[in-house]
């Protein structure tokens, strides 16, 4: 059986990431193993620009700043194996995987980093009633269809959902010539970024209906119409409200979900808020030696975040299979998300083994205008910051100091949480 | 006096921007929170300009699209000219990011490149 000292399953930009930072930190034996036919993962298909700020300094645009990181990764002279599904991975860390030419086979990896990203909502997931005619797309699907295989799937479309990658994708049939008629949103507010709601819709006059659904989809062989309702507010339609639209298409940008059947299949434990592995401040899961970041992990708004997440856990993946990991110390702290925050990453520190500052990323359930972050250790507050307003679709982090854990007696838990004052 | 409503996308807050102008100039800013608000609006009503993304066919490669981009922003008017003068134009592999796929786009005097290598 061939061995390599990290494996890591997907070459997105988490994976990409995570390898160029490993090989950095002094680990020359890596594999990444990608499904697709190029490095790059979804970048490949977000040709809009908008990338890089934060690890940049510029605007790229997604095959761009994919380009970037595959560039480093070939001049590290990383190895990677493109076309190739993995299967399982086992509790030992042994990857099954295959392809054409190799077939099946296995590799055992000393450390394993998991970033396969997430996928996309299905209609499946939203329960709306009615035949299964052709046109109906997850808004990711039409956007590899027209950006990667130049193929329209459709003239007059509906949108349901306002994530970024439905508002991205109204733009871009409009320009390819596509009438877009609408885009609902069950939610009283958007889940895109604001920047997406002025330039994808106000630019090209589509309108966005807050507080609306589908409630029926019409045609047998082809959609011919959609059927929107508002809703109430416990996102139940209001009878009298229907509203009938002509279209051969409907879109559906309702949510995304991290890839974890690998992860489950290895015995992963599971975070049931973000459906990612719960990992601790070194981003490592309860299988110690395998690493999580990305997508798989949480789910991001801006790659430039996961391409940091994923830094650090290539720098921890090499420390650990370099043996210079720092003895645990066997205390490991808690992190509480309460009153609005509904995760946290990492959700155990284990003080012995963090850098000088963690960052803790996490999001918020509801919109919230001019409340405060609330940090406590144990029952000391030692961070009370002023945001002028938290969305659900915008992540929030704070940073911890070393010194600070340190500084408090019998560390048992932090509490992170939303206070209006 | 002439007044245009505007969302500003500076930050997630979102303000509803109120820009009173006399003709093309601005004459009062009002609804931001801070300064890039203010900013924002003065430049989204005296020249409002936007980069342009699309695709062209490329053959004899190993992908069927290449990704493309405005090399700068060019006025937002100046949008649907843009994507119509990329309408049929395709490209032989080798392309690397950067390339010139289209010089002086729609009158622009920015050129279409390349943001993918294919």
């Amino acid at each position: 059986m061939k061995a390599y000292d990290i494996v890591i399953i997907g070459g997105g930009p988490a994976g990409l990431a995570a390898a160029a930072s490993a090989k950095r930190s002094g680990t020359d034996s890596i594999l990444i193993l990608e499904r697709d036919k190029e490095l790059g993962g979804i970048l490949n298909q977000c040709i809009h620009n908008g990338f890089g700020l934060h690890t940049f300094k510029e605007e790229l645009t997604g095959p761009e700043y994919a380009g970037r990181f595959i560039d480093q990764v070939k001049e590290l002279g990383i190895e990677y194996r493109l076309n190739t599904m993995v299967m399982d991975i086992s509790h030992e860390k042994v990857v099954t995987a295959m392809n054409r030419e190799e077939g099946m086979f296995q590799i055992q990896a000393k450390a394993v980093i998991l970033a396969m990203g997430c996928r996309e909502r299905s209609r499946g997931a939203l329960n709306i009633p009615g035949y299964r005619p052709a046109g109906i797309f997850s808004a990711g699907t039409a956007q590899r269809l027209v950006n990667m295989e130049g193929y329209m799937p459709g003239r007059k479309v509906v949108i349901l959902g306002s994530g970024d990658i439905g508002l991205i994708m109204a733009r871009r049939m409009t320009l390819e010539g596509a009438e877009v008629k609408v885009v609902a949103e069950l939610m009283p507010y958007s889940g895109g970024l604001k920047r997406n709601i002025v330039q994808c819709l106000d630019d090209f006059g589509i309108p966005l209906k807050l507080s609306h659904t589908v409630v029926e989809i019409r045609g047998k062989e082809r959609v011919e119409g959609i059927t929107l309702a508002q809703v109430d507010e416990h996102s139940k339609p209001i009878p009298g409200t229907e509203e009938d639209y002509e279209c051969d298409t409907l879109l559906l940008s309702v949510g995304l979900i991290p890839e974890n059947e690998l992860s489950r299949g290895m015995g992963v434990e599971m975070n049931p808020v973000t459906s990612g592995p719960s990992v601790n401040e070194s981003l490592e899961t309860s299988l110690e030696g395998v690493f999580a970041c990305g997508n798989v992990l949480h789910v991001h708004d801006l790659v430039d975040f996961v391409s940091e997440e994923a830094a650090a856990a290539g720098r921890n993946a090499a420390s650990y299979v370099q043996g210079k990991r720092k003895e645990d110390g066997g205390r490991i702290v808690h992190l509480k998300p309460e009153n609005g925050v509904r995760y946290t990453v990492p959700v155990t520190i284990n003080p012995e083994r963090m850098d000088e500052t963690q960052i803790v990323r996490f999001r918020v359930g509801n919109v919230y205008k001019n409340c405060y972050i609330g940090v406590y250790l144990n029952d000391e507050q030692i961070l009370h910051k002023k945001r002028q307003v938290m969305a659900p679709g915008e992540m929030e982090e704070v940073k911890l100091e070393r010194e600070k854990l340190f500084s408090v007696k019998d560390l048992e838990t932090i509490t992170i949480r939303i206070e209006e004052e | 006096m002439e007044k245009r409503e505007l969302i500003c996308i500076g930050c997630p807050m979102g303000c509803p921007l109120t820009v009173e102008m006399n003709g093309k100039e601005v004459v009062s800013v009002a609804g931001n929170t801070c300064k890039r608000g203010a900013t924002y609006a003065e430049k989204e009503v005296t020249n409002p300009t936007r980069i342009v993304t699309s695709t062209v066919r490329v053959l004899g490669g190993t992908v069927e699209m290449v990704s493309v981009k405005t090399a700068e922003d060019i006025p937002k008017a100046k949008i649907f000219d843009c994507v119509k003068a990329l309408k049929g134009i395709t490209v032989n592999a080798p392309v690397q990011i950067g390339d010139v796929i289209l010089a002086d786009v729609a009158g622009t005097g920015v050129n279409i490149v390349a943001t993918k290598n294919a």
